[in-house]
């Protein structure tokens, strides 16, 4: 069977509840949905950021994330996944991903929703420039998010 | 071929995208980088740490020794900071 997938890079915002509900409504064999949202966050290292501005590569955004949606797909029982990504500039408190799974269990969809939000952070690509008091900079790559995703890489 | 910038190299370099025509003796992306480095002052600048800038030939990330032959777009950007 066909896993329904959504993916969308948009530049407006999403409403988590609608997203939810699209992915398991009109069916009855879901029995677990997980999500998670990242969202802008004010503090950052002591400093409140006033904004964040996320470019993003469109094309090959798109073709990335869906890579590793089939990936996930490929290795858990999933019944439904969901990704959107916004650009532009975001103020604290906006949201800026939104990852769906659903799946008959729990395990399935909680992993894959992680395993996604890994390689979103590590090889989606995506980068987030902050406006703070102290002026504007790109925000620089995390080796605990490198670490992150490379733990799903199998020996 | 078509050339790309993201984020921090872009800035760098001054512009988004551009059309270029590299000799024959650039096979390589890692090639590509210091081909358009020897250029001038602002890709020499976003450049500068080749190690820390990643590629996408056509969309898929690729490593420093893939081959440019064939490419109809080339992106150079900083590591990926998104999620």
């Amino acid at each position: 069977m066909t896993v329904p997938v959504t993916i969308r890079v948009q530049a407006e915002d999403f409403d988590v509840a609608r997203e939810i509900a699209a992915i398991s409504e009109d069916r009855t064999d879901v029995g677990a949905v997980v999500t998670f949202s990242g969202i802008c966050r004010g503090p950052e290292a002591g400093d409140d950021i006033a904004s964040l501005t996320l470019e993003h590569y469109p094309g090959m955004a798109e073709v990335e994330i869906k890579r590793h949606v089939d990936e996930a797909i490929a290795r858990w029982p999933l019944q439904g996944v969901t990704v959107i990504h916004r650009f532009g500039r975001l103020t604290p408190g906006k949201n800026i991903v939104l990852v769906v799974t659903a799946s008959q269990h729990r395990q399935a969809a909680f992993e894959a929703a992680e395993f996604l939000m890994d390689y979103l952070k590590t090889s989606a690509p995506f980068w987030k420039q902050e406006e703070s008091a102290k002026g504007t900079g790109w925000v620089e790559a995390r080796a605990h998010d490198d670490a992150a995703a490379a733990r799903w890489t199998k020996p | 071929m078509k050339v790309k910038y993201f984020a921090w190299v872009r800035e760098r370099i001054g512009k988004a995208e551009e059309t270029i025509e590299p000799p024959s003796s650039v096979h390589t992306v890692g090639d590509l980088i210091a081909w358009l480095s020897a250029r001038d002052e602002s890709y020499a600048h976003a450049f500068e740490k080749p190690k820390v800038i990643r590629a996408a030939i056509d969309h898929a990330h690729v490593k420093p020794d893939a081959t440019i032959a064939g490419a109809r777009e080339i992106a150079f950007f900083p590591p990926m900071t998104g999620g």
